[in-house]
C-alpha cells in the first residue's frame, strides 16, 4: 500500500522541482505548471492515483503573485488516499495551464469551471467555454476584486435586451449584516460598526 | 443526410438507398429543457437528432448557479451551513454533515461517539429520503406512476421525523462545526427505528413493482451503458459508479464520523446501465435501514457536542444567560465565527448523488479565504454527451432519470 512517505519520496525522486507543499490532511506537492501533466501522468499510471475528482484554482488576491493557482485532488481506489496537486500560473494578466483533459475526459468540465470563475485558460482543452455564467459574461466572478453584490451586466439575449433595455442587477442584499471578506474581522464588517457609526473610531454618516 | 442504421439485409440497405431523399431523416436541433420535467429541475440538454436517434447531447447548465463559493468567502463557518441545505436540497442533512466534517478536519476535532452516531442517523435517513424521491421520480420518467405514491409517502414519514429533529422538514440547517444544533428529542430514536421497521416491506412492495416489470426492464436493461473504465474516467460518483461495477464506497474506504463500526454491504452492479443503477439505489436504501438500525441499537449516550473546543462550538445556552465568560465566548462565536487554524483540507463524504467534497483553504480565523464545492451531479453529468450519443430520445429520459441528480448541487 501506497503510504505518505511513499508518494512523497518517489515524487521528489522523479520530479526534482516538485516539493512538499504544506497541508493538513492529504499529501501535497508544489509542481511548476509546465511539469503539471508529467506528474499527474505518473501520478495516475505509476502510483495509482486513477481518479481525478477535483480541479480548482485560488486566487491568493491582488498583493501576491504569482496570483492564480491551479489545485488538483486525486484519488487512489486501490490504497483509498488522496493527493493534491498544486500548481502557479505564471501570468497574473493572462493565467494559463496546460489540459488535463488528455489524463481524464472528466476534467473538461471541471476546468471550464475553473476557467468561467477565475479566467484561467487551458491549452490544449477541446472546447473551453463558460459552463456556469452565460457566454458573453465579461467578467469572472470568483477573483478576488469581483464584489459579493455582482456588478451589472447585459443581459445574454440581445434581442431581449434590445426590447428591455435592462440589466443583470448586482445584487439587492450584498453588503447586508455580517457580511465580511476574508481578511476583515466580523465586528469590524457588522452594520453597527460599519454604518451606523456611534463608535469612536468612525464618524457617523451624515 | 443518411443515418447509419444497421439493416437486416443488403437487400434491405440498397432499397433504403434508392428511396427519395425526404424518406432520409435531416439533423434536427432539438432543446430539452431548461422546464421540462425529466430533467429534474432546470437542466437544458441541446441535442441533434436524426430522427429519433441523438447524434450529439451537449448539456447546458449554470441556470441555477447562485456563487455559494464566492458567498463562503464572505461569511463565518457556521453560516455557510444553510447554504449547504440548498446544494443536494433532496439530502439536506447529508450535506450539512459532509461540510461541518470538512471543517473539522481542518480544526482537528473529533466530535463525541453520540455526536457521530447521530451524523449517521441523519446521513443514512437523508440517502433513505433521497433514493426514494429518485425512484419515484425514475418510475415516473419511465412510465410507471403509481411508484411514486408509494415513495412518497414514506418520504412524508421521514421528513416528519427531521421536523421533529431540526425544526424543519426541507432546509433542516442541523449540524453546527463541532456538534449539532441540538440534540435528540425525547424518545426520537425509538421512532427512528418504529420507521425503519414498517419501510421495509413497504420498500419491497414498491420495488416490486418496478424490479421485474417487463415495461420498466424494456425501459432500462442495456439503456444508457457506462463502462467501468468511463465511469472512472468521467469521475463519476455514488450509485452511479458503484451501477458500472466499481466497488468505490468512502464508508466503507475511508470511514468518516464511526462508520467502521456498522455493518452494512456495498451494492454495486455488472453492466453499468439505468436498471444496474436502479438496483443500486434500491439495495442501498436496505443497507441504509441496516446502518440506521445498528445505530439507533448502540446509540452512545454522553455530550452530543465537542465540550473541549472552546473557540468552536458554543457553551450550553442556560451557561450563557448566566455566566459571564460563557457569554462571551457565545458572543466572540457569533461574531467572529469559530476560530480555526490556518492551512488546506480537502474533505468527501459519501452522499446519495454520489461524492460530496469540501476543499477548504484558510487562512486562520472564522472566515474561508476559498472554499470549493466538488458536487457529485456535476460530475455525473459531465458523462452525457458520452452516453447519449447513440440513444434514442425516449432513452435520454430514461439516462437522466436513472443518473438521478440534483441542478442545485450541480449548479451551485
Amino acid at each position: 500500500m501506497t503510504t505518505y512517505i511513499d508518494v512523497a519520496a518517489a515524487l521528489s525522486a522523479k520530479f526534482s522541482q516538485a516539493v512538499l507543499r504544506a497541508s493538513r490532511d492529504h499529501p501535497a506537492f508544489n509542481v511548476p505548471a509546465g511539469q503539471a501533466l508529467a506528474v499527474l501522468r505518473w501520478l495516475r499510471d505509476e502510483a495509482g492515483f486513477e481518479i481525478l475528482r477535483d480541479v480548482t484554482a485560488i486566487d491568493w488576491g491582488l498583493e501576491r503573485s504569482p496570483r492564480f493557482m491551479v489545485v488538483w485532488h486525486l484519488y487512489s481506489p486501490a490504497a483509498h488516499r488522496y493527493v493534491r496537486v498544486a500548481a502557479d500560473c505564471a501570468s497574473d494578466a493572462e493565467p494559463q495551464m496546460p489540459s488535463a483533459t488528455e489524463l481524464w475526459p472528466g476534467a473538461n468540465w471541471h476546468e471550464r469551471e475553473t476557467y468561467d470563475m477565475f479566467g484561467i485558460v487551458f491549452s490544449g482543452h477541446p472546447e473551453l467555454k463558460r459552463i456556469l455564467m452565460w457566454e458573453g459574461y465579461p467578467y469572472f466572478p470568483l477573483r478576488k476584486e469581483f464584489p459579493l453584490a455582482g456588478l451589472p451586466a447585459e443581459l445574454p439575449d440581445p434581442e431581449v435586451a434590445a426590447e428591455t433595455k435592462e440589466k443583470v442587477q448586482a445584487a439587492p442584499m450584498a453588503g447586508g449584516p455580517f457580511v465580511a471578506t476574508p481578511g476583515e474581522t466580523m465586528s469590524g464588517a457588522e452594520p453597527r460598526a460599519r454604518d451606523e457609526a456611534w463608535s469612536e473610531s468612525s464618524q457617523k454618516p451624515t | 443526410m443518411a443515418t447509419e442504421h444497421t439493416y437486416p439485409d443488403t437487400a434491405a440497405k440498397t432499397a433504403a438507398a434508392a428511396l427519395p431523399d425526404e424518406f432520409h431523416p435531416e439533423r434536427m436541433s432539438l432543446s430539452m429543457g431548461p422546464s421540462h420535467p425529466a430533467t429534474h429541475g432546470v437542466l437544458r440538454i441541446q441535442l441533434e437528432l436524426e430522427g429519433e436517434v441523438v447524434r450529439k447531447a451537449d448539456p447546458v447548465v449554470g441556470y441555477l448557479h447562485r456563487g455559494d463559493e464566492k458567498i463562503a468567502e464572505n461569511m463565518t463557518y457556521n453560516q455557510f451551513v444553510p447554504y449547504t441545505d440548498r446544494l443536494d436540497y433532496l439530502a439536506p442533512l447529508a450535506n450539512n454533515v459532509a461540510y461541518t466534517l470538512a471543517v473539522e478536519r481542518l480544526a482537528h476535532l473529533e466530535v463525541p461517539p453520540r455526536c457521530q452516531a447521530i451524523r449517521v442517523i441523519v446521513s443514512e435517513m437523508a440517502r433513505i429520503s433521497s433514493h426514494l424521491m429518485g425512484l419515484g421520480a425514475y418510475g415516473i420518467d419511465v412510465g410507471a406512476l403509481s411508484v411514486f405514491m408509494y415513495t412518497f409517502l414514506e418520504r412524508e414519514k421521514l421528513y416528519t421525523l427531521f421536523e421533529e429533529l431540526t425544526g424543519a422538514r426541507f432546509t433542516t440547517n442541523y449540524t453546527r462545526i463541532g456538534g449539532v444544533a441540538r440534540d435528540v428529542p425525547e424518545g426520537w430514536t425509538e421512532r427512528v427505528s418504529a420507521f425503519c421497521d414498517q419501510f421495509l416491506p413497504i420498500l419491497d412492495e414498491s420495488l416490486a413493482l418496478l424490479t421485474r416489470n417487463r415495461i420498466f426492464q424494456d425501459r432500462t436493461v442495456n439503456i444508457g451503458v457506462v463502462s467501468q473504465a468511463e465511469a472512472i474516467a468521467y469521475g463519476l460518483t455514488g450509485p452511479n459508479l458503484r451501477g458500472s461495477g466499481v466497488p468505490l464506497d468512502l464508508r466503507k474506504d475511508r470511514p468518516y464520523s464511526g462508520y467502521e463500526q456498522y455493518d452494512f454491504d456495498v451494492p454495486v452492479g455488472s453492466k453499468g446501465d439505468c436498471f444496474d443503477r436502479y438496483m443500486c439505489r434500491a439495495e442501498e436504501m436496505k443497507q441504509s435501514v441496516r446502518i440506521i438500525k445498528q445505530a439507533v441499537a448502540k446509540f452512545p449516550p454522553g455530550e452530543w457536542y465537542a465540550t473541549e473546543a472552546k473557540k468552536i462550538f458554543p457553551p450550553p445556552k442556560d451557561k450563557i444567560l448566566t455566566s459571564m465568560e460563557e457569554l462571551i465566548q457565545n458572543f466572540m462565536l457569533v461574531t467572529e465565527g469559530p476560530q480555526l487554524p490556518p492551512g488546506e483540507v480537502y474533505f468527501e463524504a459519501e452522499n446519495p448523488k454520489g461524492v460530496l467534497g469540501f476543499y477548504i483553504v484558510s487562512k486562520g480565523g472564522g472566515v474561508p479565504w476559498r472554499l470549493k464545492i466538488r458536487s457529485p451531479s456535476f460530475c455525473n453529468l459531465s458523462i452525457l454527451p458520452k452516453v447519449c450519443v447513440g440513444a434514442m430520445v425516449a432513452d435520454v429520459v430514461s439516462i437522466l432519470g436513472s443518473l438521478d441528480f440534483v441542478m442545485g448541487e450541480c449548479d451551485r
